[in-house]
């Protein structure tokens, strides 16, 4: 595994950087406001909250563009802000508000923004590899340089559709990056149990594809190796599997009471292992950006996000005439 | 020009029209080319799926459009559901409809989910063609008719065809829907022959067809099973009754006018499905006329059906598990309550 050190090398353009630290710091606190709210009984359904993962999805991303497509899984709200989805359309769907990014039809485990290559989170663990492997078909046979990104958890390395998914991929030479965000925990259940291999990334060995597993909380590594695979993927040469060893921060889904998780491990991940604050402290140490600077990123994003909630909260619900639409007969 | 072709043939013809028409439509499957990368073998020498209904497409259309599969069902499903909704047109073949089990979670809570739960923001036109039906001798996992559970999915179209000339131009209807459509080709019709005419013509999805008019018994049947209704329409014709059989073509949508305004014409309903009886299509339309055309039956609603067992290999099983015509002149003749003349 690559650690933080190694990457200084890493140059990243001062607009880059400030991307990258502003998207961190907007799943960061998207996340923490919807915790409160669910928490406050104001948001319905399911939320697995993407918090402490934030250095994979934007270390990825920062290497996309609107066209190239990414699939997500059941915790996708951090994909979807790394992917350019607005924060107020994402806020809404969360609420159920028709001016939600799916008119409130999909809510949290669904949200979708084709315009900006969000092909969908997914509440079927493993559901994204195939559909991955689709999108860069679509790509491969219109001869565009599009990139498909699959984001995938630890649990999902056990499905069926990782294996097939890759294979395919693998052997039709498809435009994929498979990016494993291993956070430890499949649910409640450790991946040192459910797992045959040491690493998600041992199976790239299998397939016959690249692997690299990084520090899933260090974003120049990531940054660094989704570069070299996205750059693979847009010459045509096929798929690579990145595996992320991460955490999150809050449980598999809100209400989840975390009593897998040890006290310290809890501790130290939102202290010195946290990524956010480890690509904080390097930015003003390389002086990529002034101090100054980083507060107003914060400050901006803390507006955006409360301006999401308004905005949220002053929509209205769907008319019952919307339970008949975008489906093509109802009996 | 109308000529006669084979069901296999008139599914074949339609695939080609359907891909010079328009690049976007390509054909994805196990075998469906066969052979890829054999150096040996002389792409006209390729399978064309595993009965050879698309036999000859590799050459028209080359391997970058006619792609074999691993044998992964979920892999290559997911794949044609995103690169339908991603820009492509493609044709899925499921080899048998019992092979869903591998891929169900594909069609159902994906490609079928889509276009609803992204707010109507995507759009999935993908093509599942897909063998069924007993009678080939080939056991319980390779007989089944699984329209009903597909029937059961919102957001997907079932398409049964019981004639080439249908088959062509309903497959041509799928193939340009922008929805998923699951069409079903029952392997012991691929050799039948009918009047197709040449060229490119669709038959609206919904829309069902009174393969013969009659006033006295209104007879659905389902795929094959229109055949068996018209055997027994024939002999029952002998002794003066006349049944109407209706093929309602698509199972979602039904055409439920169809079905009910024959039913309000003839008083008695008869549904034939080869399928399991528990949760099944016949089941399905006779609640719908229960429901809504109660006030036009003179007699109970009748179904003929499989058992509700897997289907059996042996061949003196298997040719009781179907139903056959001569149980449809019974029970019409029970429901007349006209005697019958052995």
């Amino acid at each position: 595994m690559k650690a933080l050190e190694s990457n200084k090398d890493v140059a990243l353009t001062k607009e880059k950087a400030q991307w990258m630290y502003q998207k961190m710091v907007e799943i960061r606190n998207f996340e923490d406001r919807v915790h409160e709210l669910f928490a406050k009984g104001i948001l319905p359904g399911f939320v697995h909250l993407y918090a402490g993962e934030e250095a994979v999805a934007v270390g990825v991303c920062a290497h996309l563009n609107d066209k190239d497509s990414i699939t997500s899984t059941h915790r996708g709200h951090g994909h979807c802000i790394a992917k350019g989805c607005d924060l107020d359309g994402m806020m809404a769907e969360i609420y159920g508000k028709v001016t939600g990014l799916c008119k409130g039809k999909g809510g949290s485990m669904h949200i979708a923004d084709f315009d900006k290559g969000m092909l969908g989170a997914n509440g079927i663990v493993g559901g994204g590899f195939p559909l991955a492997c689709g999108s860069a078909l679509t790509a491969k046979y219109k001869k565009t340089d599009n990139v498909s990104v699959c984001f995938f958890g630890d649990g999902a390395q056990n499905h069926g559709t990782f294996h097939e998914g890759i294979n395919l991929a693998a052997i039709w030479k498809l435009p994929v990056v498979f990016v494993a965000e291993n956070n430890g925990y499949a649910e409640a259940t450790p991946f040192s149990y459910a797992s045959s291999c040491k690493s998600i990334v041992d199976r790239a060995i299998a397939y016959n594809i690249p692997g690299i597993k990084v520090d899933g909380k260090d974003i120049l590594a990531v940054y660094q190796a989704a570069e070299e695979a996205v750059l693979r993927a847009r010459r045509g040469e096929g798929p690579t599997l990145i595996e992320c060893v991460t955490y999150r921060n809050y449980g598999h889904f809100e209400g989840d009471a975390q009593t897998y998780k040890g006290d310290q491990e809890k501790a130290e991940h939102k202290q010195e292992k946290d990524a956010i604050l480890l690509f904080r402290k390097h930015l003003l140490n390389e002086q990529l950006l002034a101090e100054n600077e980083v507060v107003a990123i914060e400050k901006s994003v803390e507006a955006a996000v409360d301006q999401a909630v308004k905005f949220s909260e002053e929509s209205p619900y769907p008319n019952a005439s919307e339970l008949l639409t975008d489906v093509y007969v109802s009996y | 020009m109308t000529r006669k072709l084979s069901m296999s043939g008139a599914i074949n013809e339609a695939m080609k029209l359907a891909m010079r028409k328009d690049e976007n439509v390509i054909l994805m499957g196990e075998d469906v080319a066969g052979g890829a990368q054999v150096d040996h073998l002389q792409d006209e020498d390729a399978w064309g799926g595993v009965l050879g209904v698309t036999k000859g497409l590799v050459q028209e259309f080359g391997r970058e459009r006619i792609l074999d599969t691993p044998i992964t069902e979920a892999g290559y499903m997911g794949a044609a559901m995103a690169a339908a909704s991603t820009g492509l047109r493609p044709i899925a073949e499921l080899m048998f409809n019992d092979f869903i089990g591998s891929c169900l979670d594909e069609v159902l809570n994906q490609g079928a989910k889509f276009r609803y739960m992204f707010g109507g923001k995507a759009q999935v036109p993908v093509t599942i063609r897909t063998m069924h039906g007993a009678g080939f001798r080939a056991a319980a996992q390779h007989s089944q008719s699984l329209y009903a559970l597909f029937t059961a999915i919102p957001g997907v179209k079932v398409v049964v065809p019981s004639t080439p000339y249908e088959a062509k131009g309903l497959l041509l209807a799928a193939i340009e829907d922008n929805d998923p459509v699951i069409f079903f080709e029952d392997k012991t019709l691929y050799n039948m022959t009918g009047d197709v005419p040449e060229g490119y013509y669709t038959i609206p999805i919904g829309k069902a067809d009174i393969k013969r008019e009659g006033s006295d018994v209104t007879v659905v049947a389902i795929g094959k099973q229109v055949h068996t209704a018209l055997e027994a329409a024939e002999q029952l014709s002998q002794k003066g009754i006349e049944i109407e059989v209706v093929d309602p073509r698509s199972l979602s949508p039904l055409d439920e006018e169809a079905i009910l305004s024959s039913v309000e014409k003839t008083n008695r309903l008869i549904v034939i499905d080869e399928a399991n009886p528990r949760c099944s299509i016949a089941t399905d339309i006779a609640a719908l006329v229960a429901d809504k055309g109660f006030d036009h039956l003179d007699a109970p609603i009748k179904r003929i059906t499989a058992p509700h067992t897997p289907v059996p290999f042996s061949p003196a099983l298997e040719d009781i598990y179907l139903p056959k015509a001569e149980r449809v002149v019974k029970v019409v003749s029970e429901l007349l309550g006209t005697p019958l003349e052995v």
